[in-house]
């Protein structure tokens, strides 16, 4: 006898009491603070923080905390708070120029002024278990040097000089918000880059990774990677000049690029473009190398049909808040469309097989 | 729940959106770009009619919101809570006492009035989507009145089939001009898009809303020689005996035994109060219910 499905509600409140207590865990184990998760897991802040397209370190701790350590659910989180936000206004363009560099380093050239600094990177460790971690983690201080006074200038510009690579057009146009306006195509170099620097890490890494495999290949040298802290200006309209309002960390990469010339432009290096939040050099690094194929058209390249340069699969495919959402939506209740199907099928096959036993006969 | 503005969104948001509706029922079928904003539950759990239901009430309304005709599934739920701690407005599960009704894949069996806000969650709004990825396609071919692809698919499915094999989601072209996806209703349904009410499409991942306006031409695509023909399961309700109503079949046991029931839950629960006994039903009583 069929009852009908009722208690929707108190499953939904059953499973949302289940849910926190498995969030907490054993609770003879030390709850986590959100402090200890800003200041420990401060990679997967960063990147919470770069596709939530919000920089509040605390919120974002706070968010895998609530997510038990799903980054895409905490990203959703930042996500869906950053909407309800009223805008105040916009800051003036960031001078990555002037940045505080914790880590700066260039591969195409062996040094140059404002040097190699390393940073606290993982490139160079030897990924062996370290064992004692599981210990304590007490650390020794690391040695400090006296921080670089002056601004640390862009390497690419040093290509510049000689005209080796090519310029970018300067424009004060105010790029459109992704986030307050309908994606339309084509879109403009900006929007692109904003795209990119809030989708998902594994599709930019992806789509990246497959332009250095041969899918639209454009051999990309880093020019330059640098990580550090800038400061934000804001005009106060009641002042009437730009005020300091506060500082990010950014993860800014420069890529030069080979280029043999096209029919419109002449031989010259040319650049791709990364700048995310926090120290998120992977994503930085990616994000350069799929901002390189998509400007294809632009420099008068070859349509090569790669994934990468397509710059509606790309753009339409990299929110992972989106994907995840429309992905597993597929578990939500389905059965009027089944229905219709299963109706449908069981239709097409008694034709079939009638034809069948129909041509049996004859 | 004062933190958040009624239903959720901003006005800002909210005159967005309402712009982009009123666009959309100035030109019937027409897909409305708009800026979709990140909602509080996933996008796929219906994030385009959650916009436009709060873009759309008022504190005087009264929802219903079904998702699969049925008041109790978890994601009506889910909404309709939503709502009443955002908007605080008043909900039904009857029909005929709704003034916005959201729906996921099913429009109400009861006749719907002008009165009333039919709003639809789209997951694709696109109907020509899966013959053609690309949206700059898409949109070109819209602009262009150029459907000679969608009739070659249907011409197609006729001649490897004998029949036209789409059972939900079936095209429709509204007021002779624009082909647009119905959402994915199963196509029991189409006919029922001509209504009384006004109907409102939200595609909160896609970002376009779309809009049928009382008394439209709705027409489903078909040939001549092979009219559009809206079919459901071959069988009566075994609650309320309903022969008219769209059907949901049941696995009742592990022997292959099953049962058909109204998929609309109200249309079957209004029956069964009014005294309807289907084959495998008891007598009407309110509690167990």
């Amino acid at each position: 006898m069929y009852v009908a499905v009722k208690g929707g509600e108190r499953a939904i409140d059953n499973a949302h009491a289940w849910l926190a207590e498995e969030r907490r865990g054993d609770t003879s184990v030390d709850e986590l603070s959100v402090a200890q998760i800003r200041e420990q897991l401060k990679l997967a802040v960063n990147r919470v923080m770069a596709e939530g397209s919000l920089y509040d370190p605390d919120l974002a701790a706070l968010a895998i905390k609530q997510a038990r350590g799903d980054l895409i659910e905490a990203i959703f989180l930042i996500r869906a708070y950053r909407t309800t936000l009223p805008r105040f206004g916009a800051t003036e363009p960031v001078d990555t120029g002037a940045m505080a560099c914790d880590r700066r380093i260039s591969a195409t050239f062996k040094d140059a002024p404002g040097g190699q600094v390393l940073g606290p990177t993982f490139d160079y460790t030897h990924r062996l278990l370290d064992f004692k971690l599981a210990a304590e983690g007490e650390v020794p201080e690391a040695p400090h040097a006296a921080p670089r006074e002056e601004a640390t200038p862009h390497i690419t510009e040093f290509l510049n000089q000689e005209g080796l690579i090519q310029t970018e057009p300067v424009s004060d146009e105010v790029p459109s918000d992704l986030t307050r306006e309908p994606l339309e195509l084509p879109a403009s170099r900006a929007l692109r880059l904003q795209n990119l620097t809030r989708g998902d890490e594994g599709f930019i890494l992806g789509m990246a990774y497959s332009t250095q495999r041969g899918y639209a290949r454009n051999h990309a040298f880093v020019g330059e990677l640098r990580i550090g802290t800038c400061t934000l200006e804001m005009e106060v309209p009641e002042l009437g000049f730009a005020i300091e309002i506060g500082e990010i960390e950014l993860t800014e990469c420069e890529t030069v690029n080979q280029f043999a010339g096209s029919k419109t432009e002449p031989p010259q290096f040319t650049r791709g473009y990364g700048l995310v939040f926090g120290q998120t050099e992977r994503k930085a690094i990616s994000m350069a190398l799929v901002d390189r194929a998509l400007r294809w058209k632009e420099l008068g390249e070859d349509d090569m049909g790669a994934p990468a340069q397509d710059e509606e699969f790309v753009l339409y495919h990299s929110d992972n808040i989106q994907a995840t959402g429309f992905l597993e939506h597929i578990k939500l209740p389905h059965y009027v469309d089944f229905q219709a199907e299963l109706e449908l099928v069981r239709r097409l096959r008694r034709e079939v097989m009638g034809d069948v036993q129909q041509e049996a006969a004859e | 729940m004062t933190d958040y503005n009624f239903a959720y969104l901003d006005e800002q948001t909210k005159r967005m959106i309402r712009r982009a509706i009123l666009k959309g029922l100035a030109i019937p079928g027409y897909q409305v770009p708009f800026a979709s904003r990140e909602m509080p539950m996933p996008y796929g759990w219906g994030t385009g009619g959650v916009q436009v239901s709060a873009a759309t009430l008022t504190p005087d309304d009264t929802l219903k919101v079904i998702d699969q005709g049925a008041d109790d599934t978890t994601n009506a739920v889910s909404i309709r809570k939503f709502f009443e701690r955002t908007a605080g407005v008043a909900t039904t599960e009857e029909t005929s006492k709704a003034s916005v009704i959201q729906t996921r894949h099913r429009i109400p069996e009861e006749d719907l009035t002008e009165d009333q806000i039919l709003v639809y969650q789209v997951p694709i709004p696109e109907p020509l989507r899966f013959l053609e990825p690309s949206e700059v396609e898409t949109r070109k071919m819209h602009s262009l009145e150029d459907y000679g692809l969608m009739h070659v698919k249907l011409y197609e499915d006729i001649s490897r089939h004998g029949q036209i094999a789409t059972s939900y989601a079936y095209p429709v072209k509204v007021e002779d001009r624009y082909v647009m996806d119905p959402s994915p209703i199963p196509k029991f349904d189409n006919p029922k898009l001509e209504m009384a009410a006004i109907q409102l499409f939200g595609a909160g991942r896609e970002q376009r809303i779309y809009a049928i306006p009382p008394y439209t031409q709705v027409v489903s695509l078909d040939f001549e020689d092979y009219p559009f023909e809206a079919s459901k399961a071959d069988a009566a309700c075994d609650l309320c005996a309903a022969t008219d109503s769209y059907l949901d079949e049941v696995i009742t046991d592990d022997a292959g035994g099953r049962m058909f029931v109204c998929s609309d839950t109200d249309y079957c629960r209004s029956r069964r109060a009014a005294g309807h006994v289907g084959a495998l039903g008891t007598a009407f009583d309110e509690d167990a219910a």
